[in-house]
Parts: C-alpha cells; sequence; structure tokens
C-alpha cells in the first residue's frame, strides 16, 4: 500500500469523472473546496516565501522602518565571513547523516523482531511508539538535558557498573552532540511502523522458496527482505532527512538557545532563529532561510535521483 | 524484548518517578526509580508557575491552542480533501503537486517574513499567528484523509448525485459519516503536533500570561535563576498527561493512521 502510495500519489482521475468534464460541468465546485487551501497557501506559504527572496537582499531589522537594499551582501557574509554559519551547516549535515541512518536502522531491526507472532505485540508496539509521540515536546528534552547531566542518570549508571563517570556529557563538545542524536534515534516509533506495513506485504512464499534453496538468515535479509524494502526505506528515509534538516526544539533546548558548548549544537535552524529572533537580522536570516530551502530541495531531488539505482519496485517487474 | 521495550521506556519511567522525589533526593537517589519518601511537594510548587502565572494559566492556553487548532485544521482539510479526492476541476494535478511539496518545506523558509507581517498587524501576544494558518488546512491531514476517501466506492456519491444531492450534500451526508476513522486519528496527530509545539508560541508569545505549556516549561528551566529541577519533573510529567491519556484511549486509531500515511518524525 505505501509503497505504491508514495509514488503514484496523486487524485484518481476515473473515466467517470472525465466524462463529466467533457460535458463542460462547471469547475467552480472543486476550487471552492479547496478554496481554504488555496488561499492559505497564498497567505502564509507562497507570498512569505517570495517576501523572504526580497528581504534575503536588505538589511532588515523589525525596529526600523524600511528594509534597507544590500544587494548581495547577505550570503557574501553568510558564505564568508560568518565562521558560525559554516558551523551550522557542517554540524547539521552531521547530525543528519548520522542521526537518520542510526534510526532506520534501529527501526528496521526492531521492525524485524517484531513481525514475529508473540504474544502482547500490541504492547510492544506501544512501548515503542510512545516516545515517538511524547518525543518533540519539550518536556522530554528538558529531560534529556537531566539524564545526560553531570548528575544524571547515564553517570549513575556508568558509575553503578563501576565505569569511569562525572564526564560532562553536555558540556563537552565531542558528546554534546550525540546527545541530541540519542534523542533523535530514541525516536524511532513511526518509521518503525511503517516498516512493520511494509514487511507484512511481503509474501511468506518468497521466504520459504529462499530456505527451500538453503538461504541462511543473512541471505535471506539480504536478498528478499532488503530488496523488497527499499520503497519504504526510500520513503522513511525522506521524510526523516527533512526532519534531520529542520531539527530545533531538543537542540535549543539541551543549550539553552546557545548552541553550546563551542557551538556543536548550533544547528541551521537554531542558527537561523539566533539570527532573526534574538539579534532581528530579519533580512540575514531570510538569506538564510532561502539557502536551507535550496538545500532540501537538491537534497530532496538528490534522493529521489537516486532510487533509481537502488530502490526496487516489484510492480515494475510483473 | 521485554528488556529492550523497558530500556526504551525507561527516560519517561525515570521522569515520573523523579517528579516524587524530594529535594534530598532528587540527585542522591538518580538511579532508583522507586522514591524512598513519596512526596507531592514538587507538583504544589510547580504548579504555582512564576510570577503570579501558575500552571493552570500554561494548561488552559495549550489546550485552548491545540483544541482550536486541531478543529480548524482537521475541518478544513476534510473539505479540500474532498475536494482533491471528490471534485474534477482544471489545475487539479497542479494543485496536488503544489500542495504535497509543501510537506517538504522547512517552518523556517517562511517564518520570518510571516513574523513581519504580524508584527507590524499587532498581533503579538496574541494566538492569532497560530491560529489564522489552520484555516488553510494542512497537506499532511489533506493527503491522509484524502487516502481514505478514495477507499470509499464512488457508487455511493452516484447515488446520492442521482438523489439529488449536490457536491456540498455528497459530502456532508456521504463522506463525512464515513470518514469519521480518519479525522478521529487525524485529529489526535493534530493534537499532538500543536499540544508540543514549540517554535511558533515561543516567538510569537511573549507574555507569560499567554504561555502555552512548552514555552513555559522552556522558561522554568531558565538558567538564569536556581533552576527547581523537581518542580520541572512535576511539570514536565503533568504536561504528558492529555498525550498519555489519548494514547491509552485512542492506540487503535494511531497506529492506524500512522501504518497508511506515516509521516510523522
Amino acid at each position: 500500500m505505501i509503497t505504491n502510495q508514495f509514488r503514484t500519489a496523486r487524485p484518481e482521475t476515473g473515466r467517470r469523472e472525465r466524462r463529466r468534464v467533457r460535458l463542460g460541468e462547471h469547475h467552480l465546485a472543486g476550487y471552492l473546496f479547496i478554496a481554504p487551501w488555496l488561499i492559505g497557501f497564498f497567505a502564509f506559504t507562497f507570498i512569505p516565501i517570495a517576501a523572504s527572496l526580497v528581504l534575503a537582499f536588505t538589511n532588515y531589522n523589525i525596529l526600523s522602518p524600511l528594509p534597507h537594499w544590500i544587494g548581495v551582501r547577505n550570503f557574501e557574509r553568510m558564505f564568508s565571513h560568518d565562521p558560525r554559519y559554516w558551523v551550522s551547516v557542517r554540524q547539521t549535515f552531521y547530525f543528519a547523516f548520522t542521526s537518520v541512518p542510526l534510526k532506520l536502522a534501529f527501526a528496521l531491526a526492531l521492525a524485524m523482531l517484531m513481525t514475529a507472532p508473540r504474544r502482547l505485540v500490541g504492547v510492544y508496539r506501544a512501548a515503542y511508539y510512545l516516545p515517538s509521540i511524547v518525543g518533540a515536546n519539550v518536556a522530554v528534552a528538558v529531560m534529556w538535558r537531566q539524564i545526560f547531566g553531570t548528575d544524571g542518570v547515564v553517570n549513575a549508571v556508568l558509575a553503578a557498573a563501576g565505569l569511569p563517570a562525572h564526564t560532562s556529557w553536555l558540556g563537552n563538545p565531542a558528546t554534546a552532540v550525540w546527545t541530541v542524536i540519542a534523542l533523535a534515534v530514541w525516536e524511532f516509533g513511526s518509521p518503525m511502523l511503517i516498516f512493520l506495513a511494509g514487511l507484512k506485504q511481503i509474501p511468506a512464499e518468497l521466504y520459504e522458496a529462499a530456505a527451500i534453496d538453503g538461504a541462511g538468515v543473512l541471505a535471506r535479509f539480504t536478498r528478499v527482505t532488503f530488496p523488497l524494502l527499499t520503497p519504504i526505506i526510500f520513503f522513511n528515509f525522506v521524510v526523516q532527512m527533512i526532519f534531520g534538516f529542520t531539527v530545533f526544539t531538543s537542540a535549543f533546548i539541551i543549550s539553552n538557545g546557545t548552541g553550546s558548548p563551542l557551538d556543536t549544537l548550533l544547528f541551521y535552524p537554531l542558527y537561523l532563529y539566533q539570527k532573526g529572533f534574538r539579534d532581528f537580522e530579519m533580512g540575514y536570516a531570510a538569506a538564510m532561510a532561502w539557502v536551507l530551502l535550496v538545500v532540501v530541495a537538491l537534497l530532496t531531488a538528490l534522493i529521489f535521483k537516486s532510487s533509481r539505482y537502488w530502490v526496487f519496485y516489484a510492480q515494475e517487474e510483473a | 524484548m521485554i528488556g529492550f521495550g523497558l530500556v526504551m521506556l525507561y527516560p519517561l519511567i525515570w521522569l515520573v518517578a523523579s517528579s516524587f522525589k524530594g529535594p534530598s533526593e532528587i540527585w542522591t537517589n538518580v538511579s532508583s526509580l522507586i522514591p524512598k519518601i513519596p512526596t507531592p511537594e514538587n507538583y504544589v510548587r510547580g504548579w504555582a508557575g512564576f510570577g503570579s502565572v501558575t500552571f493552570a494559566t500554561f494548561y488552559k492556553n495549550s489546550f485552548l491552542y491545540a483544541g482550536i487548532g486541531t478543529i480548524l485544521t482537521v475541518g478544513s482539510s476534510a473539505v479540500v480533501a474532498f475536494g482533491f479526492a471528490r471534485t474534477q476541476f482544471v489545475g487539479r494535478q497542479f494543485w496536488f503537486g503544489v500542495m504535497m511539496s509543501t510537506l517538504l518545506l522547512p517552518v523556517q523558509v517562511q517564518i520570518i517574513p510571516q513574523y513581519i507581517v504580524f508584527t507590524k498587524l499587532g498581533w503579538l501576544n496574541t494566538f492569532l499567528p497560530l491560529l489564522l494558518p489552520r484555516f488553510g488546512g494542512q497537506a499532511f491531514f489533506i493527503f491522509m484523509i484524502m487516502q481514505f476517501i478514495r477507499g470509499i466506492p464512488a457508487e455511493l456519491d452516484d447515488a446520492a448525485a442521482i438523489d439529488g444531492c449536490g457536491k456540498v450534500g455528497i459530502f456532508f451526508r456521504v463522506i463525512l459519516p464515513l470518514i469519521t476513522p480518519v479525522l478521529v486519528a487525524a485529529a489526535i496527530f493534530s493534537f499532538y503536533f500543536t499540544w508540543g509545539d514549540f517554535f511558533s508560541p515561543l516567538i510569537y508569545l511573549n507574555d507569560p500570561k499567554l504561555y502555552t505549556i512548552s514555552v513555559a516549561l522552556r522558561a522554568f528551566a531558565d538558567p538564569a535563576g536556581a533552576t527547581d529541577w523537581g518542580a520541572i519533573f512535576a511539570m514536565s510529567a503533568l504536561s504528558l498527561v492529555p498525550v498519555f491519556v489519548i494514547f491509552v484511549l485512542f492506540q487503535r486509531y494511531l497506529v492506524q493512521g500512522i501504518s497508511t500515511t506515516g509521516l510523522r518524525g
């Protein structure tokens, strides 16, 4: 189901409906129904993004009366005179490219464990999914900050196990970013449920046939499970990548909005927030927002393009 | 499996346990889940809030924001979803494509000009900037509801049309009663997203009287003062209560909603 939905997600144009259009049914009804979205799109998305492009070429402080045109100076500053900008870019890529694969691997491994029929599957599902629904919450980020604090649970457990503790996880630039990555990985529930749905669609005959051919556990995974699951992996990958590039709350709470230590938690959205809403450099923040838009668009396009080489659609073979 | 499940749930259990620990115990007895002397005093101190604003106010604000926001989002998403799924008009494919691509759009990209406009309109410190954009529905929910509508046989529409029902009649009398399950799922998700929303309340609400729980918790944990962790744990645990209650009551719908569209982070 999901496989097809994501690829061919577009309204159905049934023959019946097409006939009606030919008969000249007016189009007003359709537009009236989608009007709320259309109006919302122009008012809150399209026009703001267009305005953002104009602002990106200005020097604008919300307290000053008018934006002041400065050409490409914002971009110049961003790319060549703002070391913190590059730090935020680097840390965001670092975060996205570590947390997303880890999260997906976790999600897939657990989904596979849970396909085996056993009692209380519903309970397990709840246990694994719960962290995801509460995960985006400030309360969880606050709690996470304490768990990894100098006198937090992680250190207490390490001490109890006789391992060296009292490392400042959050104060040490080498480990701080990993606490946020751990939080992201902990929220693996939704991709896991999607994997679960995908695994259920793999016909049992394929596994039986593979077993008869003498395929071991590993071969069954690499030859059957993985290829048939690639559309779902692809879907999860795209969605999680975009989430990865827009992570805000956890980094903001854990670093108190500063991005410290040594800006290792200064993810792109957090830096954008600092520029726009702390320093009120709206023009600069708008320029940053546009670069983010371009990067996310390029990245998504790249993943889609690459899918031709590794995503396998059983339907096309048939 | 059970062990791993417990590890996953451990942080949440720890949070609740810690919220009942007294000040002498909260850092000395970190790894124990059972408070030696359970006490509700953290809840009392936490509920008092800060300044003259109690957590009752933050709770009320969060419920207002999440409640009204959810009704607006799901209501308009259902209407728009019907438009895309069941009416025919020139440009439908195009607008559908545009709508789906907004799913990939980072919030940060539109926030600057939106903020400027809402500020110039004098809407800072009101709920208008948070609620108004919800009249348009949200691509995520529109798509989710659409997928569901597409599973309903078109013959029902035709039968209603023969009986003299217009598109509006078909929507209200045929489709709406049939899509209740997906509307419930969408409402739960929308409530969760809004309840946990941090970015928008953070930038638009500066008056403590208007704070939602998420912003209040953050203000509570401000490093400027001596942080009262016991109270923060207590209020964090309380802020998760609606999330848990809804989860327990509607788990079935959630799993269904996730596995049919599954876009949640």
